[in-house]
């Protein structure tokens, strides 16, 4: 049983990453607007469909076959990030910056919306497009790498891989550039940002660029991993990637990277164990039940998170 | 004409009728205060100013320009620098991180590092305290911190609410030094206190507010022998 841990891990961290990827999006617009948007699982799936119609369209060329995979990868991963980006930043605009200043219900309602037409709209334009809403991703990476005690498919190491770099990338850009320390001013005091220049409106709208493009990313990069997508792909693995920035403390990048790992590794580790454990009373079908329940525990007996602050002071 | 005119100027809360047709004039170069007790309407008059509440009726003009309907952040881009009442210092940012966003319309990287090195001169513990974060400093640091912050987007006018308020007086004393050495620079300063005695004696005119209306306004030496001020604000 032990024998397989290693496999186990490898597969908790490759899920675990894609999860922390998504939760930066979450904790990100909470940080600022202490709102959840409801729909930022779904511009995963978005990200997903966008890249695998890429991939599908070079394939369609016939160009595919005679690309480098990592040149594919990433038009792949740029177009994703892009298109997924601006469709973030105009759902802020159209459907919660009017909505500022409402009770909070109203906007998280609005945001919920924004989730199910996406999932339709995905869902109507690939019906009618390909007459069929599963895809099926080509596989750019289709090699592995065999450690003796694990194997790592090529395509795993891909997905940790760009998950580490954005999450460096965008760690750095918070901290050391002018933009991302005024992301944080506007986080602990926006009406004090303002008198300093800073344009919130531009914060918020590159608060949800950012967000919504890593959400994308990581569409890219479920779908090189998994082969298959549908419209609702963002559902679960949303709810999860909210769990983790919840475990990490909402608000709290750091939080959200470490909270997403956790929760990637605690799933494939109930997964492959769970059956085994209880002689098969409980399988790998109730490993989602995990995820909920740290969401449950968490917000009962340590809401902060591992990396917030007891007392979230708002002014 | 003047650096700063505030003209007739309404601002309600709701119901609140705060600010009742409040008219003030600030020439560049000059140091002038707003004194009056708790309530009065002065942190409203340059909430109004900057437009964090909006006059419902008068006007706001700034440098030749009608700024009343801007918004705040465009206010300040104009070239007026507001140190806000309770100092309001971004608590996770470090000191330098903090003086950096007072910067944030500053593009000349060197020009930043020139008014970090005045800051530094002028309150000289802000140096050693550089990459402390801003919610931890002391009360007396977080003030020196906001009006360096303040002054680091070479503003034309710096708007100080309260800038003595739960010092100690040897701090009260520093602070409203650096008042006139700012101003021997050339500042244009617009001080708001409830520190009557020595806002007058650091200011060259002020004016005088109760329940949302300028009930005096004189040279501020007149103001500091006037028996009625003497009697409300300096017991
Ligand atoms: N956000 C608000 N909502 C409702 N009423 C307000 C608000 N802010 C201020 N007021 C009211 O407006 C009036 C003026 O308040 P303001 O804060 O301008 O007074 P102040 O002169 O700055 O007093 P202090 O010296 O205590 O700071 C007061 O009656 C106050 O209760
Ligand atoms: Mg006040």
């Amino acid at each position: 049983m032990l024998s397989m841990l290693p496999q186990v891990l490898v597969d908790g961290l490759t899920l675990g990453f894609m999860y922390a990827v998504v939760a930066l999006g979450y904790t990100m617009v909470y940080g600022i607007l202490e709102f959840i948007n409801f729909a930022h699982g779904d511009l995963f799936m978005v990200g997903a469909f966008v890249g695998t119609e890429v991939l599908l369209t070079f394939e369609a060329l016939g160009t595919l076959e005679g690309m480098n995979p990592f040149v594919a990868f990433f038009i792949t991963l740029i177009v994703a990030m892009a298109i997924t980006g601006a469709l973030g930043v105009g759902i802020e605009r159209v459907a919660y910056r009017p909505l500022r200043g409402a009770p909070r219900l109203v906007p998280l309602i609005s945001a919920i919306g924004v989730s199910f037409l996406l999932q339709d709209l995905v869902r109507f334009s690939e019906a009618i497009y390909r007459n069929e809403f599963y895809l099926n991703s080509p596989q750019l990476f289709t090699g592995s790498l065999e450690l003796g005690f694990a194997t790592v498919p090529q395509k795993a190491i891909m997905v940790m891989v760009i998950a580490i770099v954005l999450m460096i990338v965008l760690t750095l850009f918070v901290n050391k550039t002018k933009w991302g320390i005024a992301m944080r001013a506007v986080a602990q005091d926006q009406s004090t940002a303002s008198l300093m220049t800073i344009n919130v409106d531009k914060v918020i709208m590159l608060t949800f660029l950012i967000g919504s493009s890593l959400g994308g990313a990581t569409g890219v990069l479920f779908a090189q991993n998994y082969g298959t997508i549908d419209p609702y792909i963002g559902f679960i693995l949303g709810l999860k990637a909210f769990t983790a920035a919840v475990l990490g403390g909402i608000g709290n990048l750091r939080g959200a990277m470490v909270g997403g790992v956790i929760i990637g590794l605690l799933e494939s580790l109930s997964g492959a164990y769970m059956g085994p454990l209880t002689n098969g009373a409980f399988g790998a079908e109730y490993k989602d039940v995990f995820a909920f329940s740290i969401l449950i525990l968490v917000l009962l007996f340590k809401p902060e998170g591992l990396f917030g602050e007891a007392v979230k002071e708002k002014v | 004409m003047p650096l700063l005119e505030l003209q007739n100027i309404h601002t309600y809360y709701g119901g609140i009728h705060a600010l009742k047709g409040l008219s003030i004039q600030v020439e560049a170069g000059e140091v002038v205060t707003l004194i009056g007790s708790n309530g009065a309407g002065k942190s409203t008059t340059l909430k109004t100013i900057c437009g964090q509440t909006r006059a419902r009726q008068g006007k706001v003009l700034f440098d030749g320009q009608d700024i009343t309907a801007m918004k705040t952040h465009d206010i300040a881009l104009a070239g007026i620098a507001h140190v806000p009442e309770g100092r309001r210092i971004f608590p996770k940012l470090t000191v330098r991180e903090n003086l950096e966003m007072g910067a944030f319309s500053v593009t000349d990287k060197s020009v930043i590092d020139e008014g970090i090195e005045r800051a530094f001169r002028f309150f000289p513990r802000l140096k050693e305290r550089i990459n402390q974060k801003g919610g931890t400093m002391s009360g007396g640091e977080q003030q020196m911190l906001a009006i360096a912050r303040g002054l680091m987007m070479k503003p034309k006018i710096l708007m100080l609410d309260e800038p003595s308020m739960g010092l100690a007086p040897i701090l009260v004393e520093q602070i409203f030094e650096i008042v006139t050495e700012l101003n021997r620079e050339g500042m244009t300063i617009l001080l708001v206190e409830q520190n009557a005695n020595q806002a007058l004696s650091v200011a060259s005119r002020g004016y005088v507010i109760q329940t949302g209306e300028i009930i005096l306004q004189d040279d501020a030496r007149e103001l500091l022998s006037n028996p009625q001020v003497r009697e409300a604000y300096l017991a």
